[in-house]
């Protein structure tokens, strides 16, 4: 063997198993997930027949998984807002002059080490046992009751415990941002007379754009893909009525798909409605990389 | 000029900014409280029973040896596992970033240091892999590893490799563009040196690349080690609620569903969940911050 062609065996060696994992995990089901979803597939090694695009049709005329859908979308809004707020917030206050700054940036961040099905039961304790309480001690006839159990309270529930958990995590990316700006900048804004809220509005927040950017991204598809706090704070509950029916609603796509294929035991269908997840998101992506280029351009 | 003006305005502004400074604190420390209120929940409540619990759920633990009764209730059951879900969250973790991390840095610098088209092609297809979500491709990969498995005799669903494969799969995308942004700034000419000193590829990448790109290696390790350690989907899928092998996730999970809310000892495994990572995070915090951050940068 020349060391040429043993250069090369090497290379390939060196590709191979992040490839064969690739198609493995990737590729081969995604492939499969597609030609499933126009069949009537079941799961099980039973035949399949094509059904061409019977699943999609039913699934967009099936209340449960258009209110899932609206649901999802509607989270999607609210907490992009939430989280982006309340990260860009403390950002600000960390990076201030105060005291323990870095205790502080250190402990924002904590509740993002923990999973969403610890946290999302940690959080059900709250809504359903600690603020009743609260409530009924206060006379507040909103609070006395489960926020989880209201179908009218229920998604901003949902919304409370996600930027609790992700706002740590958005805070470090405006952190990182904010550090990057020269102080020489704020100084000779403070020296021409700016004050404290227009060196932010005018100075700091534009020069953040890229940060802003890379959050709201990462918050949006975050949100949408959301399915472990769904499980274990409402599991979808409670019941509320959509076009006539009756529909889960804290139901967010995630969790629609997944019971679809096993609490309903329609595999075919809930390979549908991923797929339609999936073109949603490439949708977000698409943007999201346009928009990049085009300030790309801009810059 | 400039710089004094600052100092006389520094002085001068001196009374106000020191008020905005308190003001700022409070509201900081208060914020605070409140975001680390639910562990302050957590802990209370694990040191209470449930009659007290029912009774009042706002209030302060009248015994505080009730954890350790807790704890022990919580340790020994069946439906909870404690050590043995640690032992498994652990091997699945640490043995899937292994193969991550060191296989996608073999493959993207590979990727980079090949200008061929067929290289190319393979950067473009990992990073366009990157928006298809989990949902997709989640229940065909079920029935795929059962075909796979039978076909090879090393069961893939209900097994170690099976779910550390699946984690290879879904994590290396993201790590060779991690890995390829870093390396395309690293120089080549140690490299030619090595190839002159008649190094093997193999050598170089493991002996010269390897240590060079360490820095990138904690963003990687973070990144998908938060990941994976926390996850729930995958491992419900690829391991099953009941099966022999629970990750924490699935112990927590399966340990709420099998009582009617007794809210102390839910308290206790989820307290205790949450210690493994807390306690590393307090050793490798600047690590996991900046790992973060990186990784969301690129």
């Amino acid at each position: 063997m020349t060391s040429k062609q043993k250069r090369k065996l090497t290379e390939a060696l060196f590709l191979l198993p992040t490839l064969l994992a690739f198609v493995m995990v990737i590729i081969i089901p995604f492939i499969y997930g597609i030609y499933y979803s126009f069949t009537n597939w079941q799961g099980t090694g039973a035949a399949t027949a094509w059904v061409g695009l019977d699943n999609y049709k039913a699934i967009f005329q099936e209340p449960a998984f258009l209110h899932s859908f609206l649901v999802t979308l509607l989270f999607t809004v609210l907490n992009v807002i939430s989280v982006n707020v309340v990260a860009f917030v403390i950002s600000l206050l960390v990076t201030s002059e105060i005291r323990g700054r870095n205790v502080y940036r250190a402990g924002f961040f904590v509740p993002n080490l923990i999973g969403g099905i610890v946290l999302g039961l940690v959080w059900q304790f709250i809504f359903s046992n600690i603020l009743p309480q609260i409530g009924t001690a206060i006379g507040s006839k909103l609070l006395s009751k489960s926020l989880i159990s209201n179908k009218d309270t229920v998604m901003a529930t949902m919304v409370i415990v996600n930027t609790w958990q992700y706002a740590g995590y958005i805070m470090l990316i405006y952190v990182a941002s904010i550090q990057g700006i020269s102080k020489s900048v704020l100084e000779a804004a403070e020296v021409d007379g700016a004050t404290y809220w227009k060196r932010i509005t005018r100075i700091q927040i534009p020069l953040m754009a890229n940060a802003f950017t890379i959050s709201l991204f990462l918050t949006l598809t975050n949100s949408f893909k959301m399915y472990d706090v769904n499980v274990a704070l409402t599991n979808g509950g409670p019941t509320a009525v959509f076009m006539r029916k009756p529909v889960q609603a804290s139901e967010l796509l995630a969790l629609n798909i997944y019971q679809t294929a096993f609490k309903y035991n329609n595999m075919a269908q809930g390979q549908a409605k991923a797929v339609i997840f999936f073109v949603v998101l490439t949708i977000f992506s698409i943007i999201q990389v346009s928009y990049n280029k085009s300030k790309e351009i801009e810059a | 000029m400039a710089k004094q003006a600052v100092v006389i305005e520094r002085m001068a502004g001196s009374k106000p900014h020191k008020g905005r400074k308190i003001a700022l604190e409070i509201v900081t420390l208060l914020l605070f409280i409140l975001f680390m209120m639910p562990f302050l929940i957590v802990v209370l409540n694990s040191m209470r029973t449930n009659a007290e619990i029912i009774n009042e759920p706002v209030g302060l633990p009248q015994n505080v040896g009730q954890l350790w009764t807790n704890i022990s209730d919580v340790w020994n059951n069946p439906n909870f596992n404690f050590l043995s879900a640690l032992k498994d969250s652990v091997i699945i973790t640490v043995l899937s970033l292994a193969v991550i991390s060191i296989f996608s840095s073999m493959a993207a610098w590979v990727l980079v240091r090949n200008k061929t088209k067929w290289s190319r092609f393979l950067f473009m297809m990992y990073v366009a892999a990157m928006v298809i979500p989990f949902q997709v491709v989640m229940f065909p990969l079920i029935t795929w590893f059962k075909t796979v498995g039978d076909f090879i005799h090393i069961p893939l669903l209900r097994s170690y490799q099976g779910i550390i494969f699946a984690y290879l799969g879904f994590g290396e995308a993201m790590s060779i563009f991690i890995f390829h942004g870093f390396i395309k700034g690293v120089p080549l000419e140690l490299e030619e040196a090595a190839d002159i000193d008649g190094c093997s590829r193999a050598g170089t990448f493991f002996r010269i690349v390897l240590p060079l790109i360490q820095p990138v290696f904690v963003t990687v390790l973070v990144l998908n080690g938060l990941w994976i350690w926390n996850d729930y989907l995958l491992p419900l899928l690829l391991l099953g609620s009941s099966g022999t092998i629970r990750t924490i996730p699935l112990a927590v999970q399966g340990f709420n569903g099998a009582y009617v809310k007794q809210w102390n000892l839910i308290m206790v495994s989820t307290l205790l969940a949450m210690l493994p990572i807390i306690i590393l995070y307090l050793f490798a915090q600047k690590y996991i911050v900046q790992g973060m951050v990186d990784g969301s940068i690129k």
